[in-house]
This record gives C-alpha cells, structure tokens and sequence, in this order.
C-alpha cells in the first residue's frame, strides 16, 4: 500500500474497494504488527461506522477533501470523548474534553481517525524509549528504534497500520521519526497550523504536522490543516495555501550549512548521499552555496535550556488537582502535588522539568534563559542571513539512521544531539521537511532534510517533490 | 523623643468589569453558583491557549489615561509560576517587564493642600480562583469562576505617609474606576483589593527602614485602620529597641490589629518569564485615539466646571462629583431647570436624604430628572411652596412617578393661593380672632408677626404663599 490517497480515492468512487475495506485492512495490520507498540489505543468500532458514513457519503457525492484517508493521531492531541495522555502516567485515565482544531479539520473532511499513537512522554524524546506504555519497534529492523518523539506515528504510517498520521515536532519531533523510517515528516512554519489541543511541551516550539509516504498525501493534508484559530494567538491569520503541488522551472538558490556537512558525526553514507543531491541539483541548474554557520554548537544548547523552561511551566498544571493521575498516597494539598507528580511523571520528564526550573531560578536565570533567548535570537538573525542569498538550506535530516534500541538510552547527551540538524527549524522556526531519499547499506533508510524561509511552506513543498524525483 | 514617619506604598487590585475572563470566552460575571463559568480553557486543561481580551486591554488603558499614565506600546505578557490549589496552571498570566502603564499621579487631599502621589506601574494579569476555607467542616472548597478573571494592579510609589492618606488614595482611585465603569470598586466583594507595604524611619532620614505588608484590608475604612495599627505597632517596636522583620501580615478587622502571615525570608521565586501563548498586543495611536474618545469627563474636570462655570461651593461640587451618577444627574438636572444652585440643592438635600433612608443608590432613584424639574418649576413659579413640594408632592411622586407634579398639588390643594382680596380676607379675619396680641405687637412685640402668618397658613390650609400673608399683615399692622 503505497499508493497516494487520490489513487484510494479514484479507487472508491469507482467502488473497486470501500472505506469499510481499507479500515479492515488497517485494523488487520494493526493486530499483525501489535508487537511495534505504535498503537496506544484503536478506535475499532468507531472507525469501522465512520467507514459506513463515508462510504455513503462517497455513493451520494457529498465526501470531503480526506475521504478515504484512514489516519492515526500522535497520543498529545486532544479528540473529544478519547483518552489522551501524551504517554505519561500523569493523564492516565483522561478523557478529551474538546477536540483539537488540527484533529477537527481532519474529521471535517471525512478522515478517517483509527487510533492514538504511542510516542515518548510529553513528546521529550528522540527514540520513543520514554513512553510510559513502552518503546515502539522501528517495523524495518526490530531491534532498531524509530526515532521520536512521534515514534508510533512513523511506525504506524511504516507498517501499513494507517495511511498517514499527525505528530508533532518540538526539535525533530516529526522529521526525525519521518528519517529513520523511510517517510516524509513535516515542520511547518511555526503558526502555520493552530496548536490549540495539542499538549504543550515547548509552546514557542512546538508545531503539529503530518507524516505519509508520498509528497502529495502530504501537501493534501497541509492545505487542510493549516489557517487561522480563534482559539490560538501564535497562528497566522491569514491561511497559508498549499493547492496543488507546483512544478519548479526557475533555477533556485540552495544553501548547504558547511558545518553540517563537515561534522564529523555524519554518517559518511549520509554525508555522501548529500553530496550526491548537491551535484544533481547543480547539473539542473541551480546553485548551491556553502555557508558558515557558526552558531552549530550553540543550537542544542540553547534549545533545551529554552525547551524545558517552557515545559516546567507549561508541565505546572498536572498537579494531581483538577485532572489526570492523583497519587493515592496525597494526604494534602501539597502532598498531592509532590506525590502525584513524582509518581506520575517519567524520569525523562522530571530531568527536563528540574532543568527547566533551574534555568528560570533568579539566581540561574541570566547564565541559562536569558542567554539562550539571546542565542535564538542569533540564531534567527543569522538564519534570515543565509535566507537573504538563498531560496533553502539543505542539509541531512538525521547525522545517522535508526540506532539501536538502548543504545542511547542511557546517555541523555547522545541522546539529545541526534537532534543537532532538526532543532535549527525549531529555534528559528522555519519549515523543514524530511525527504525519504536515502537507504544506508544497512539497509535502514534516511532522509535528505529542506529548510525554507518563514511561510515559504508552499514552495518549500513544491521543491521538496522536485528534489525527490531527482532520486539522489 | 524621636519622631518617626511612615513611608506606604499601596498595591492595588482591580478586577476589570468585562464580559468574558481575560484569556477566554467565559462569563467574567460575579455572583454565580461556584463552577459554572469555566471551561477547559479557565480549568487549564492540556493544550488550552489564551487569547487576548481587547476590552480589557482598553479598560486598563482607560484607567492609565485617567491617571496621567505613560502607555506602554508593547504589551509583552509573562508567566509567573507558583503552585497553589486555586491556579489552575501553576502559573498565572501577568505581565512582567512591559506593563501597560507607568509613572502617573493621583492628587489627593492632605493637611497642606492637596498633594501627588506617584504612580509606579499598572500592568494587566489574570485573577485566581477563590480558596475558601471557612466553609466546610473538612475541605477546602474553590470555586473557579473568578479563575482568570481580568484584573489590573497598581503599585504607588511610597510617598504615602498616614493612614488618612491611604484612605484618600484607595477613595480616589475607587471613585476613578467607578467613573470609568471599568470596575464596581466594591472592596467587601473583593472587587478591588489593597495590600499596604509600610514601613517607618526617623524623621528626615532618607533611607527606607524594614518594610511590613499588610493584607487583608476589605474596606476604605480598614486600611486606614490597619496602616495605623501597622504604625504604632512599629514605632512601638523600634522604641522599644526592637528590630523589624520583613514579613507580611494580616489585618484582623475584628480587634484592629495586625498578625503575622509569613516571613518575607521565605519568599517565593516566581520564575518569571515571557508568555509565549500569547505573542505581545501592540498599543498604536488609532488604538489609544479610540479609547481617548470613550473616557468620560473625570471627577477632576467636572469639580472645575461645577465651581467656576456655574458658581457653586466646594463643598456642593465635591459632593456632586462623588460618583458619575450623581454628577450626571446633576448635569442633566441642571440643563432643565437652568439654575444650578436650585439644582444642587435639591440633590443634595431631599433627593440625598431619599436615597439615604433607602439606602439606595441614585442610579435607582425613581424620577429621572425631567421629572424632577417639573416640581422644582413648580416651586420656582410660586405655584407651590417649597416646604409642600418636598413634604407632599415629591414623596408622592415618587410612589407614583408617572403623575404630573401639578395634579398632586392640585389634589392636595397645595396650589399657593396669590389672590390678594382672599388672602386679605384670611388676614383680617385672623387679625380680629386675636385683639390681645395685636394690641401686644403694636406695643412692640414685633416677634408676634410668625405666630399671626402661620394662622392664616393654618385658615388656608397651607395654600396661601406665605410671603405674600407676611406682606399683607405688616401692611394692616405697621
């Protein structure tokens, strides 16, 4: 099943197959392939007569934009009714209270929503090995994780156990996952699309966004989900437009970080791979531009010192009062909060919390917070530099591909450079996206990564399709 | 012995009157059953945003104005963190290092002339949720309607000196928002909150000494009360060779005095830092022009009109421009019956002591003021006489405001009679009735003159207009 979703949809209004069929076939790849762990939670029945409406819908004429579409969303968006619990022991229990705006504009359109994907707790991870329900399987290589934070929704889409999937990406998030499973992530531009019923880690990093097998699939579900919310502050007003999938026919201006490409942390197949795109995008016509960036260094550093003060914050409201897990232990109000959250929150969670906290301490608060906003903010700067003389920056998305389960799992410090080429998007807030080109010898896949100016989506799209049917 | 003055600052808090909460479409309004305005978004549920509300950005603009503030252009928002039962998110929405407005005075009267009193900042944030202790037996109980609720603080400069002076301070500043409409200033519902930090130092010495905050102060009246307790209690101590500690108490209206809550020492680190739900409002000239145009005329402003434009006291004036309401009666009273000074004093003398007995407001006094100037140009025409306007048409108008001011008087035959032949008639025959002290006040008792005026009032039943009767007795007598 690699067919792009227009192909299903030929497919059904023909009525060579049905909604009812494509979710049986989901639901049997799901029971297959329950040991990957991608799936916290199948919504069986629910899919199964939301199949019967669209079908009727699809007879009538009346199906939407995504008809056909049978989806997973990341377990940190909320869906009225369901359990949500971003992974954590924290929410266990919860139910939805409303319905993400992102996840409301899929239904609207007659997705399908056949689950809620495992991922690592409150989206802080880069292996999907700090879920409270477990570590997901990389489908390629079992032994192997599937990157993270959106783990199961690359897994998911991976397996065949739904067709695309939604995550979110704080520093990689998406794109990472998208790398390490042979499939195309997202990152819009920050504010491109709502994040109101996405569970906050970082809030000024965070961005919800797609994961499918095809550029198409992907650039659909953009133009569905993106535009403005009344119910977000941070998202555009005005609605970035994806339409269709435009050809490239001017000559565009690449830019390639030179630190990036000269660490010595890359992958030499990967570094190879890269090279081998800069020479077939120069033998079309365009030019491509090494540039310094010297900031490289400062890009991990600054990301979690920012990252988890806002998620020290933004973790606050899990205090065992109001919602989620309150410890049986709590003898008063502030035993609630300690022993609730003690019990409920992983140690990954609990090192950013703490860190977060330090940084924005008054005696700290200078040293760490204030100087990392400096940094984003030369960071930005600089980024819109290398913008002002080149249309993209194209870099590798992931140094190397899937690492072994519990090989880093003991390191944070490793753990947290696997995110050294993703976390730039984030900072500066840029759209990135992954391009499922490369398979290593391996034979683990990898990802060629794209970065364009702010709300530059649609034409960072446009040349992401373009750079993959040059097949590097 | 050595003399010692206070230095206060007072913090208040002021809780915008808006429709919806500060950060969302709830219900702002007070006074509902507990846990009904909240949504997920007031209870801070996961992946809830604020949004800005623009009313209250324009109130608490409204209030900078008035105050001669600066208008911050950037409104940056902040987080201020702390864990407590009744913040649902663990921290609070405030604003940090941009608020709305800074520097401002308010003028306030004090023992010489009135005096400044500098305006430190006024920034926006959002309320908490009411703890309430006191009200089962076992539990702790919130109620989140006031979660996120808009509030503004101010924070005075300390250039307060006396308990009189705070009063006065929280009296304008009530007064101003109550002008305003921006707030009810009603500070027994909590709607507006003092906090007092107070310290004392040897007269002119400049340095601050050890400064004490006090809370809790649920009237105009009680902060006085608690900054002059505060005061004695500190001059006491350091006379008495003690040493102040940074603290902060409470204010126990039941025996006037002030206990300790907790020392300053343990003071909390709120971890401030910049929203980042909320990108910063920017305040621009078509912003501020709009909200210029919706600022009413102040206390100050229409205190000078009333005294130099039409010539009333002081006392009249300051009075009158006690509240809006009441100026606004006044204003439109006056535009009526053209004479300010007939206007002022029916306001402030019938009309006030209505209001008074019924402990009412004039907002809610039953005859607007057209109605009113018909009975005082009943009055100003002679037709009837003061004292039978207020003691028989006014209480009878306002039971029944949709009468005409001269039907009552005409059914309680009121109407001052001016036809000099009967008034003649009513003197003479009085006159005769008594030959006795006509005799004695012809023999000089000239005092007698009130009894024989008020016994041709009694003959015409309170018709006769009794300067026309005093006329006509001198002339038969003298």
């Amino acid at each position: 099943m690699t067919e792009k979703l227009s192909d299903i949809q030929s497919k059904l209004r023909l009525g060579e197959i049905s909604c009812v069929s494509l979710v049986e076939f989901y639901l049997q790849n799901i029971e297959k392939n329950k040991h990957l762990n991608a799936f916290l939670e199948v919504f069986e029945l629910e899919a199964r007569n939301k199949a019967i409406e669209v079908d009727a819908k699809i007879k009538n004429n009346t199906a939407g934009r995504l008809a056909g579409l049978v989806l997973g969303i990341k377990d940190n968006l909320c869906y009225t009714g369901h359990k949500v619990s971003a992974s954590s022991k924290i929410l266990e229990g919860y139910e939805a209270v409303y319905t993400a705006t992102a996840v409301q504009r899929l239904l609207d359109e007659d997705a399908i929503i056949i689950g809620r994907l495992n991922c690592d707790e409150f989206a802080m991870g880069a292996s999907n090995e700090n879920s409270a329900y477990g570590p997901v399987l990389n489908f390629q290589d079992n032994t192997r994780v599937p990157g993270g934070s959106s783990g199961g929704s690359a897994v998911a889409v991976q397996a065949n156990m739904c067709h695309a999937s939604l995550g979110s990406d704080t520093g990689g998030s998406i794109r990472q996952p998208a790398s390490f499973c042979g499939l195309w992530g997202y990152k819009p531009s920050y504010g491109c699309i709502s994040r109101h019923g996405l569970l906050a880690y970082a809030s000024s990093f965070d961005q919800i966004g797609p994961l499918t097998k095809s550029i198409e699939d992907l650039n659909l579900i953009m133009d569905v989900l993106s535009g403005p919310d009344q119910f977000d502050a941070t998202a555009f007003q005005t609605k970035i437009a994806f339409g269709e999938l435009q050809s490239v026919l001017s000559p565009k201006r690449f830019a390639v970080i030179k630190e990036c490409i000269e660490n010595e942390g890359v992958d030499p197949e990967i570094k190879a791979h890269t090279m081998q795109a800069i020479a077939m995008l120069q033998e079309q016509g365009h030019t491509v531009e090494m540039v310094d960036f010297p900031l490289l260094d400062a890009l991990v550093p600054a990301y979690y010192v920012l990252t988890t003060a806002e998620a020290s914050s933004n973790l606050a409201r899990y205090s065992g009062l109001l919602f989620g897990y309150r410890s049986p232990n709590a003898q008063d109000l502030n035993s609630t909060f300690v022993k609730s959250r003690s019990e409920g929150f992983g140690p990954e969670v609990k090192r950013r919390i703490m860190l977060g906290t330090f940084v924005l301490s008054s005696n700290h608060y200078d040293a760490y917070y204030t100087k990392a906003q400096k940094v984003r903010r030369l960071i930005q700067q600089k980024t819109e530099e290398i913008f002002a003389t080149a249309d993209f920056i194209l870099l590798p998305t992931t140094s190397t591909p899937a690492f072994k389960l519990g090989e880093k799992a003991n390191n944070p410090i490793a753990m947290y450079l696997a995110d050294l080429f993703t976390v730039h998007a984030n900072l500066a807030g840029n759209p990135a996206v992954s391009i499922p080109t490369g398979t290593h010898s391996n034979h683990m896949p990898y990802g060629l990564q794209l970065m364009a100016p702010m709300k530059k989506d649609k034409e960072l799209l446009d040349i992401a399709a373009y750079l993959y049917h040059l097949k590097p | 012995m050595q003399e010692f003055e206070a230095v206060i600052g007072l913090e208040i808090h002021i809780q915008l009157k808006t429709q919806s909460k500060a950060f969302c479409a709830d219900s702002a309004l007070y006074g509902e059953s507990p846990n009904t305005l909240v949504s997920a978004i007031s209870l801070g549920h996961p992946g809830t945003l604020p949004m800005h509300n623009i009313s209250a950005i324009e109130y608490a603009t409204k209030l900078g104005l008035a105050l001669h503030c600066n208008i911050t252009q950037l409104n940056g928002y902040a987080r201020k963190n702390y864990f407590y039962a009744d913040l649902p998110k663990g921290y609070q929405i405030s604003q940090d290092k941009t608020p709305i407005c800074t520097g401002g005075f308010v003028e306030i009267p004090s023992n010489n002339g009135n005096k400044k009193i500098t305006i430190t900042r006024i920034h926006m944030e959002e309320d908490s949720g009411k703890s309430m202790h006191d009200q089962d037996l076992y539990d702790s109980l919130i109620d989140y309607n006031r979660a996120g609720v808009p509030l503004v603080e101010l924070v005075s400069e300390p250039e307060i000196r006396s308990g009189e002076e705070a009063y006065h301070f929280v009296s304008e500043i009530r007064k101003l928002v109550r002008y305003l409409d921006i707030c009810d200033g009603n500070m027994e519902e909590g709607s507006m909150r003092c906090d007092a930090n107070i310290s004392i130092r040897p007269v002119g010495s400049q340095t601050f000494g050890t400064k004490v905050e006090v809370k809790n102060m649920n009237s105009m009246t009680n902060v006085k009360r608690a900054i002059e307790f505060e005061i004695k209690r500190q001059t006491e101590a350091v006379l008495a060779g003690e040493k102040i500690v940074s603290e902060t108490r409470s204010f126990n209206a039941a025996n006037g005095s002030t206990i300790s809550m907790r020392s300053k020492e343990e003071a909390q680190d709120y971890r401030y830092f910049p929203e980042p739900d909320l990108p910063p409002f920017i305040i621009n000239q078509e912003f501020l022009d709009k909200v210029k145009i919706s600022l009413p005329e102040l206390p100050k402003a229409l205190f000078e009109k009333f005294t130099q434009q039409l010539g009333l006291s002081d006392y009249d004036a300051q009075v009158l421009t006690e509240d809006r309401d009441t100026a606004a009666y006044f204003t439109e009273l006056y535009a009526q019956c053209k004479h300010a000074k007939t206007a002022a004093n029916w306001i402030l003398g019938p009309i006030k002591s209505w209001l008074n007995e019924q402990a009412k407001d004039i907002s809610l006094f039953p005859l607007n003021p057209t109605q009113l100037s018909k009975l005082i140009q009943l009055v100003m025409e002679n037709t009837i006489s003061h004292t039978a306007a207020v003691s028989v048409v006014l209480p009878e108008l306002i039971a029944n405001p949709s009468l005409e001011p001269i039907e009552i008087a005409t059914k309680n035959n009121i109407l001052q009679n001016t036809n000099s032949e009967e008034l003649e008639n009513w003197v003479l025959k009085v006159l005769e009735s008594m030959p006795e002290k006509v005799a004695e006040y012809q023999n000089g008792k000239k005092g007698l003159l009130g009894l024989f005026v008020g016994e041709v009032m009694k003959l015409s039943k309170g018709s006769a207009d009794p300067k026309k009767v005093n006329e006509i007795v001198r002339n038969k007598l003298d």
